[in-house]
């Protein structure tokens, strides 16, 4: 059946689409000249996509969440206008999503790991769009491709009548209905009746009983057919990914792509690359030496809250630690002349003299006021993660990864118990990072020691963001404050704070 | 038949140099003549006396094997996958270049799963009468798996004691991967829970009639259930049986007249209790709702008095290990003689052949200046039990 009518010739009414669909198997790499920015841009904002369906994954939120989640992501940096949309540059969306896949296939080839990683929160994406999919659009999509299945005789459904029904669990109409759409249970009579396919590619029908058996062949009702193509959209991808991994090495390489992939790759392990633009203080109040004690205990992520307490009982810190905890206070709003009261009080076993000769330079060279006059962004998630391991009398770094697990058990205590953490909360934490997802560990401190304000489980900080930045997690903290005060946060909703 | 027999390390060495059918195991499991990966990369397990366990020895052909198990001689031994390297280079070789790829599609079925419902024997033990679980269970499976999934070549293998394996060699089983073990398990599976649910079979949705493969099932079903469970079996007897069969009518009235009538009957036999249940289902009127759900609770009764019982763990991994055919029971000294699902029901555990007595025959059979050897006496004795030679299905 869908064999014939592909050779009919069809009213198209996108023809002047060089992608025609919204869907896409990526069957056919990009073959345009690509500018390197878009190359590397397009890939991140995919990644963002991705590291918010995984990081949703690993908190086991329900799916109703996981979809609006990534669709608002999804909106924010891969919007994929549907074919009927004529406003939009429907070609620029579909190639920019059409560029990323590809490059992130390149950076995501490399390990088992990462592939399967990638396979999963590809397929999750493409099972969104599929739900999100307009049915007319779908049909055409449907038929633009092979799926292998073949259509069941009338003769055969009459055959195996009673069979078929108890295995559709709805009476005999289920066979001419299809539910494309989660709500809505359309007839289409293009794509009505059965599908048989081998019963390996619904495996995951065959362990529900969802599908009629014989002799090694599964009938699958309409409705179920997504199924099928999801599986297909899997499989396909891995096999692809297994190709790409041995054709990598051999790649006529460029030496701008591999720092890029080898970037791109390390930011899944992060939870994606913050987006946290070190916009100093963004609303706008000045922090003075005084009050960063203060701060700290209600507002600093664990590092800040690990550095700071180090600061306090060594009186030192080695030059990592300033580095990391100097560049998140500037941004978080301390001046250059507060930052150097702050540090020459907290450093007090140097002397004036060693102090304005060796420190007091570095700390203005990180307000960019000293050599190259650079203004250095504060350390990211992604950055503290991966760069500059900690050594022994370091006190910089994740907590939640550089930290042995008792350690961290006793400091998230010490440090959180007063805004609500108690140690019932502490294995489902040490579980999370035990899966070596930190940022989602220190999310969920976050919702956990904000529940005060309406934070609940999954609202992240904010939108279901996880944390990406200490900056972020420190300023979300003070707007959550701030609004509270003010009587401006709305109580019990989804958490969702505007940026003033 | 008492085990009360002692196995010897000579004994067993007897049995492996005069009985063991290597070049049977061998063409069975190569499916060709020539020695192919299917042999060569396989791994075997071999359990040593005090508990000594040699994993990833493979062989180059059954010569090879029997030297080996020869020169060890193993108290038993165990069939894993087709790795994509030889097992016996696992050391040198790069771990991501030594994966299994090919396994036989395996199934377990033990008797220590049904003791909730069995009321002869109870942990290890076995007998004449039990042993219909298990007929009933070989015929199911292979019924199912026969129709559903069209396999051909299913090798059903006594276990020694009181289960039975399934060896599944068509090529596409071989081939099935991990997750796709798991979703045939899943469809297999159909009684779930447990210690602490009663009700373990839960297979429809909302009110509608069994799913395909199970109505296929449950004729046989139904038939054991009536001709086997209930007179034989007798679960709903005692207190503690007919209150169990109570929890599982999801029907309060019912529920309350039959624990009434029950209470005054203690030597009720289950059959006239059911009896009493079929009755009150008769008493409904055709096509109610109460009809359907009771018709439908009586169903998922005797389903769950007579599905077979998997152990989904064995089957569900492609690397995990399975005791070979025609090895010894350790604690039964019974050889482990492949089954014919035909004539499941005529076969006893209780005569199946001990070491001694097969070693015996053989040496009666070499006295009696018979020109049968070795392997000859031990399948000659052995076809009586329905042995057929494994390798003439490949």
């Amino acid at each position: 059946m869908y064999k014939v009518q592909k050779k009919k010739p069809e009213v198209d009414i996108h023809s002047q689409l060089k992608y025609r669909f919204r869907l896409n198997f990526y069957d056919k790499p990009p073959l345009d000249d690509i500018i390197i920015e878009d190359f590397e841009t397009f890939a991140l904002d995919r990644l963002r996509v991705l590291a918010e369906i995984e990081t949703a994954f690993v908190r086991n939120s329900p799916w109703e969440t996981i979809k609006k989640h990534t669709e608002d992501q999804c909106r924010k940096y891969l919007e994929l206008g549907h074919t009927t949309a004529k406003t939009k540059d429907l070609d620029r969306e579909r190639q920019k999503d059409h560029i990323s896949h590809f490059v992130l296939r390149l950076a995501f080839c490399r390990t088992e790991e990462l592939r399967r990683r990638f396979v999963k929160a590809e397929t999750t994406l493409f099972r969104i769009r599929y739900a999100n999919e307009d049915p007319q659009e779908l049909i055409s999509f449907l038929k633009s491709r092979d799926f292998d299945w073949v259509e069941v005789s009338s003769a055969e459904i009459e055959q195996y009548r009673d069979q078929l029904d108890a295995a559709g669990g709805k009476g005999s109409d289920t066979f001419y209905k299809v539910g494309l759409n989660r709500d809505a249970v359309v007839v289409f009579p293009e794509v009505i009746g059965l599908h048989q396919v081998k019963w390996t590619r619904v495996p995951d029908l065959v362990e529900k009983r969802k599908v009629f058996l014989k002799g090694g062949m599964a009938y699958v009702s309409s409705k179920e057919q997504s199924s099928i193509i999801f599986q297909s959209f899997q499989a396909h991808l891995e096999k692809a990914l297994e190709l790409t991994a041995k054709a990598l090495p051999r790649l006529d390489e460029d030496t701008r792509i591999v720092p890029i992939l080898d970037h791109l790759s390390q930011g899944f392990l992060a939870g994606g690359t913050s987006e946290w633009n070190n916009a100093t203080s963004a609303n706008g109040d000045e922090i003075t030496a005084d009050m960063v004690d203060d701060i700290s205990r209600k507002h600093f992520p664990a590092c800040m809250r690990n550095l700071h307490n180090a600061l306090k009982r060594d009186r030192h810190m080695k030059h990592f630690g300033r580095l990391q905890y100097g560049l998140f206070l500037k941004v978080l709003g301390l001046s250059i002349d507060e930052a150097i009261t702050f540090w020459r009080r907290g450093m007090s076993t140097i002397q004036d003299d060693k102090f304005n000769k060796e420190y007091k330079y570095n700390i203005r060279h990180s307000y960019g006021l000293e050599g190259k006059r650079a203004n250095y962004p504060a350390k990211s998630c992604q950055q503290i993660l991966m760069n500059d391991q900690p050594g022994s009398g370091d006190s910089h770094g994740c907590p939640y990864r550089h930290f042995s697990p008792e350690n961290l058990q006793t400091a998230l205590l010490s440090m959180y118990s007063s805004q609500g953490l108690t140690s019932a909360d502490i294995p489902e934490i040490m579980q999370i990072v035990k899966g070596g997802h930190y940022h989602v560990a220190c999310t969920r401190v976050f919702e956990i020691t904000h529940a005060k304000y309406g934070i609940r489980k999954d609202n992240g900080v904010g939108d279901g963001e996880s944390v990406t930045h200490p900056n972020q997690y420190a300023a979300k903290s003070r707007e959550l404050e701030l609004g509270a005060t003010k009587g401006a946060v709305k109580k019990d909703t989804d958490g969702d704070v505007a940026m003033s | 038949m008492s085990s009360a027999e002692e196995l010897t390390p000579e004994l067993m060495l007897a049995f492996y140099r005069r009985l063991y059918p290597f070049k049977s195991i061998f063409g069975w499991l190569n499916h060709e003549l020539a020695p192919t990966k299917l042999f060569t990369h396989r791994e075997f397990a071999f359990t040593l006396a005090g508990d000594v366990y040699l994993r990833y020895n493979s062989f180059k052909d059954a010569e090879d094997l029997k030297k080996q198990v020869l020169a060890l001689n193993p108290t038993r031994f165990e069939i894993g996958p087709v790795y994509s390297a030889r097992p016996r280079d696992k050391k040198t070789v790069l771990a991501i270049n030594f994966k299994p790829i090919l396994r036989e599609l395996v199934f377990d079925i033990d008797m220590t799963d049904y003791d909730s419902i069995r009321t002869c024997c109870s942990d290890a033990g076995i007998c004449r009468r039990c042993w219909n679980f298990i007929s009933v269970a070989v015929r199911v499976l292979d019924q199912g798996i026969r129709d559903q999934y069209g396999y051909k070549h299913l090798l059903w293998v006594y276990s020694g004691r009181r289960g039975i394996h399934l060896w599944i060699s068509d090529k596409e089983a071989m081939e099935l991967t991990d997750d796709e073990r798991k979703a045939l398990v899943g469809w297999m599976t159909v009684i779930q829970g447990g210690k602490d649910v009663h009700k373990k079979v839960n297979v429809r949705t909302g009110l509608s009639p069994l799913p395909p493969s199970l109505q296929l099932a449950l004729e046989t079903l139904r038939t054991t259930f009536s001709e086997f469970v209930l007179p034989d079996q007798d679960p709903f007897h005692s207190t503690e049986g007919w209150e169990a069969l109570l929890q599982l009518i999801p029907h309060a009235e019912t529920v309350k007249k039959l624990r009434d009538d029950w209470s005054d009957a203690p030597y009720s036999t289950s059959e006239e209790r059911w009896d009493d249940f079929k009755r009150i289902i008769q008493k409904q009127e055709k096509g109610s709702r109460l009809r359907k759900t009771l018709e439908y609770a009586a169903e998922d009764i005797a389903i769950q008095y007579t599905y077979p019982r998997l152990d989904a763990e064995v089957s569900k991994h492609r690397n995990h290990l399975l005791k070979a055919p025609f090895c010894v029971h350790p604690k039964t000294s019974r050889v482990c003689v492949p089954v014919d699902p035909a004539n499941i029901e005529r076969f006893d555990p209780g005569r199946v052949p001990t070491v001694g007595q097969l070693l015996g025959e053989l040496d009666k059979a070499v006295a009696d200046a018979s020109d049968k050897e070795g392997q000859d006496g031990g399948e000659h004795r052995s076809g009586e039990y329905g042995f057929y030679v494994p390798c003439s299905y490949i």
